[in-house]
C-alpha cells in the first residue's frame, strides 16, 4: 500500500540514494518502521482486549475508535511536511480552528449541514496553503514559520469561540461515532442497516471507516502522483531534486496544504464527537507535539525522506493504546504522564541500536 | 558588544554584515512598540508611563526569566537542535529549589536543570534521537515525575529568602536585583560563544556536523555541554521564578518555551544552527516583553494577543530571517 517511493519513474533520484541492497531487502527495510510499529499496535491492542474486564465488545472498540480519530489524523497531517524535512506546529491549532468552525456551522438543514462541512474542510486546506505560502514564498523555515500561524489560527479560533460551546447535528454527531449499523439506521440506508449483506461489517466502527476511506481517497493517490514524489524528494536531498527539474514550490505548497486538510478533517470529526467547538491553547499544543511523537513511533524520519501517513496512523494508535492499558490496570492517573514519557522515551532510544550497524563513523552525521 | 561577537561570523569592518540587521531591524521594531504603546497611553489616559524607567526596569525584571531561558536555548538552537523539555525542567527545578530549601535550594535547583541537560545531551548525542522527539519525552518525564511528586497540587513548600531576594529586590530600591542575573548569564554566554573553543565548536557543529568532526572537535562532547548549559538556564530561571512567586507550581513553565524560541529566532539567530549573535537574543527578548506589556496595558483580548503575535514574528522574519533559494 505504500510502496510507492518504489513505483515508477519519479522516485528515481531518490533510490538512487539508497545505501544497501536492493529489491526484498530494500523493500523490508522501507517498510520496517511501518511494520514495527503495526506489531507494536497488535501487540498492545491485544494485551489491552485481552485484559478488558468486559472482555472484547463492539462497543469497547468503537469508543476506542473515536479516541484515536482526531490523533490519527493530526498525526497524518504532520507527516506530510515532515516528509520533507519540515515541521508543522500548527496542526493543532488548524484542527483547534476548524473544531470552532464546525460548531458555528454544521447545524440546520441538511444542504446546510453539507455546506458547513464542506466550508469547514476548506478552512482547513485554506490554513495548511496559508502555511505553504509562508514557507514557499517568504522562504522561512517550517518550524518557525507554522509556529507564528500557530499563534494566529489559535487567536482565529479564540474569536470564533471565546468560551466552549456551540452545537452540532446530533444525529450525524451519532452517526460517524457509533458504527456502521447505526450509521446506516439512523440515514435510512440500507433497510435501516438490516440489508443481508451489510450485517458481516455492521460492527466496524464508522471513525475506521474514514480513516480507511481518506488513505484509499486522498493519501495513496496523492503519492503517486509527481508532486507527492516530489515531497518524498525534497525529504531526501531538496537540491538533487531541484536539479532534476522537479516541481519544488508545487509540491511544497500541496504538502502543507494536504497538512491542513487532514488536520482540518481531525478538527471536524473532533468537533462532531463532543458535540462543541473549543479553543483550548493547551490542548492544541498536546495535539501537535502528540502528533511528532506518533510520526516518530510509525517509522517516518524526522529527516525527511522515508516514511508514510499510513505509519503515523498506526503510531497515533499506538500512543491511545497505551492510556487506554493505563485505564484498565488502573494506573494511578498522577503516574500515567510519567509513563507516557518514558514509554516514548525507550522507543526512540530503541533507535539508537542502530548506530552499532554502522561500518563510518561520518555516517553518523546523517 | 558590537566588535567582540562580530569576530566569529562576520569579518571587521563598517559597512552592515548580515548578522548586524537583524538586531538593527529588532531594536528599531522595540522603538515602533515604545511609540505605539505610549502614543495609545497618552491619547487615553494622558500619561505615558511607557517612559518612565521605573516601568522600563519592572518589565526588564519580569523579563529577565524570559531572558535567561533564551540565553540557554541559544546554545542548543545554534547547534541547530532545539530544546523542548524547557517548561518542565523550569518547573521542576522550582520546584526541588523550594522543597530542598535552605542553603541548598538554589544549589539544588540548578542541579536539576543540569541533570536534565546532560541526559538530553545523552540522548541526543550518543544515541543520536532527534533533539526534537527526545527532549519532548523528557518534558514529559519531568512532568510526570513532577505530577506524582506533588499529587498534582502546587506544592505548600515556599522558596528561600535568598531566592526571592535574588528575584523580587532591588538594589538601592532601583535596580532590580534579577536584572542583574540576567546580565551576569548574559556576559557568561557571550564569553562562551565568542571567547572560547567551546563557543566556535558549537557555530561549527551547527554549520555542518561532520566538518567538525572531522577538524578534530569531539562533537558529541560538544553537544551534550550545551544541551547541559541549557538545562541549567532553565533552571536557573526556575528557581528565580519561584522566587518571584514565592512558590512553585504546576504548569509555571508553559508560557516560556515558545516566547524564548520567538526571542531567539527574532533575534537573528538561524533556527537550522550556525548563525547568530548573542545581543540578537538579547533584543529579540526585549521586543517579546514589551509587546507583551504594551498589548496588556491596551487590553488586548487573548486572541488579538495570538494573532499580532503571530503576525510580529512572520513579519520579522519576512524581512531579514529568508532562506536562500534552493539551486542545486
Amino acid at each position: 500500500m505504500s510502496d510507492t517511493v518504489l513505483t515508477p519513474t519519479a522516485a528515481e533520484p531518490q533510490l538512487k540514494t539508497r545505501r544497501w541492497g536492493e529489491g526484498l531487502g530494500l523493500r523490508w527495510r522501507q517498510h520496517a518502521g511501518i511494520l514495527g510499529a503495526l506489531a507494536l499496535f497488535l501487540g498492545l491492542y491485544l494485551f489491552y482486549q485481552l485484559n478488558h474486564p468486559r472482555g472484547f465488545t463492539g462497543q469497547i472498540l468503537i469508543q476506542n475508535a473515536n479516541e484515536v480519530f482526531a490523533l490519527a489524523l493530526v498525526s497524518m497531517a504532520q507527516t506530510v511536511p515532515v516528509l520533507m524535512a519540515g515541521l508543522d506546529l500548527s496542526v493543532g491549532a488548524v484542527m483547534t480552528l476548524v473544531g470552532c468552525v464546525a460548531s458555528h456551522l454544521v447545524d440546520g438543514s441538511p444542504a446546510e449541514i453539507a455546506l458547513g462541512i464542506v466550508v469547514c474542510i476548506a478552512s482547513g486546506a485554506a490554513c495548511g496553503f496559508v502555511n505553504g505560502c509562508v514557507v514557499v514564498y517568504g522562504r522561512i523555515q517550517p518550524i518557525i514559520a507554522t509556529l507564528a500561524t500557530s499563534a494566529i489560527y489559535m487567536g482565529l479560533a479564540l474569536i470564533l469561540r471565546p468560551t466552549p460551546g456551540g452545537k452540532v447535528q446530533e444525529d450525524l454527531s451519532w452517526a460517524v461515532t457509533s458504527d456502521l449499523r447505526e450509521f446506516a439506521a439512523t440515514f435510512g440506508l440500507f433497510d435501516d442497516g438490516e440489508a443481508a449483506w451489510l450485517q458481516p461489517f455492521a460492527w466496524i466502527p464508522v471513525p475506521l471507516v474514514l480513516l480507511a476511506l481518506i488513505i484509499i481517497l486522498i493519501w495513496v493517490p496523492f503519492t503517486r502522483t509527481v508532486t507527492g514524489r516530489t515531497v518524498y524528494a525534497i525529504g531526501s536531498s531538496e537540491s538533487a531534486a531541484y536539479m532534476s527539474g522537479l516541481p519544488i514550490n508545487r509540491a511544497k505548497l500541496a504538502a502543507f496544504t494536504l497538512a491542513g486538510l487532514f488536520a482540518g478533517l481531525g478538527g471536524l470529526f473532533l468537533a462532531l464527537q463532543t458535540s462543541s467547538g473549543n479553543a483550548d491553547i493547551p490542548q492544541a499544543g498536546a495535539y501537535t507535539l502528540n502528533s511528532i511523537a506518533a510520526v516518530v513511533i510509525g517509522g517516518t524520519s524526522l529527516l525527511g525522506g522515508t516514511g508514510s501517513a499510513i505509519g503515523s496512523m498506526i503510531g497515533a494508535m499506538v500512543l491511545r493504546t497505551i492510556s487506554f492499558n493505563f485505564r484498565i490496570f488502573d494506573v494511578a492517573p498522577l503516574l500515567q504522564p510519567l509513563f507516557e514519557g518514558i514509554v516514548l522515551l525507550a522507543a526512540v532510544s530503541l533507535g539508537g541500536l542502530k548506530l552499532l550497524r554502522l561500518k563510518n563513523k561520518l555516517e553518523v552525521f546523517r | 558588544m558590537n566588535r567582540t561577537t562580530d569576530t566569529i561570523i562576520a569579518p571587521r569592518r563598517l559597512r552592515l554584515g548580515p548578522d548586524d540587521k537583524p538586531v538593527i531591524f529588532a531594536a528599531g521594531f522595540v522603538l515602533l512598540i515604545l511609540l505605539v504603546g505610549t502614543g495609545y497611553t497618552v491619547y487615553t489616559q494622558g500619561n505615558a508611563p511607557l517612559l518612565q524607567p521605573q516601568y522600563l526596569l519592572q518589565q526588564l525584571q519580569v523579563g529577565s526569566f524570559l531572558g535567561i531561558v533564551s540565553a540557554g536555548l541559544m546554545v542548543v538552537i545554534l547547534l541547530g537542535h532545539i530544546d523542548l523539555s524547557v517548561p518542565w525542567t523550569l518547573t521542576a527545578a522550582a520546584m526541588m529549589a523550594t522543597a530542598v530549601g535552605g542553603p541548598w535550594a538554589i544549589p539544588a535547583g540548578i542541579g536539576v536543570g543540569l541533570l536534565v541537560g546532560i541526559v538530553n545531551g545523552l540522548g541526543v548525542a550518543y544515541l543520536r534521537v532527534p533533539s526534537m522527539i527526545f527532549t519532548l519525552g523528557m518534558n514529559a518525564v519531568m512532568r510526570g515525575l513532577m505530577v506524582a511528586h506533588t499529587g498534582g497540587f502546587a506544592p505548600a513548600t515556599a522558596a528561600t529568602d535568598l531566592m526571592q531576594y535574588l528575584a523580587v529586590s532591588r538594589i538601592g530600591g532601583v535596580i532590580p536585583v534579577a536584572l542583574l542575573v540576567w546580565l551576569a548569564v548574559s556576559i557568561v554566554a557571550v564569553a562562551i560563544l565568542t571567547r572560547t573553543t567551546l563557543g566556535r565548536a558549537i557555530y561549527a557543529i551547527g554549520n555542518r556536523e561532520r566538518a567538525a568532526y572531522l577538524s578534530g572537535i569531539d562533537t558529541n562532547r560538544v553537544i551534550l555541554i550545551a544541551f547541559a548549559l541549557s538545562g541549567a538556564a532553565a533552571g536557573l530561571a526556575g528557581v528565580l521564578l519561584a522566587g518571584y512567586s514565592t512558590k512553585a507550581y504546576q504548569g509555571m513553565g508553559d508560557a516560556y518555551l515558545l516566547p524564548a524560541i520567538a526571542a531567539v529566532v527574532i533575534g537573528g539567530t538561524n533556527i537550522l544552527g550556525g548563525r547568530g549573535r548573542y545581543l540578537g537574543t538579547l533584543v529579540g527578548v526585549i521586543l517579546i516583553v514589551l509587546l507583551n506589556s504594551v498589548l496588556s496595558i491596551m487590553q488586548m483580548p487573548e486572541a488579538g494577543r495570538q494573532i499580532i503575535y503571530g503576525c510580529v514574528i512572520i513579519s520579522m522574519l519576512l524581512v531579514y530571517g529568508r532562506g536562500g533559494r534552493v539551486t542545486g
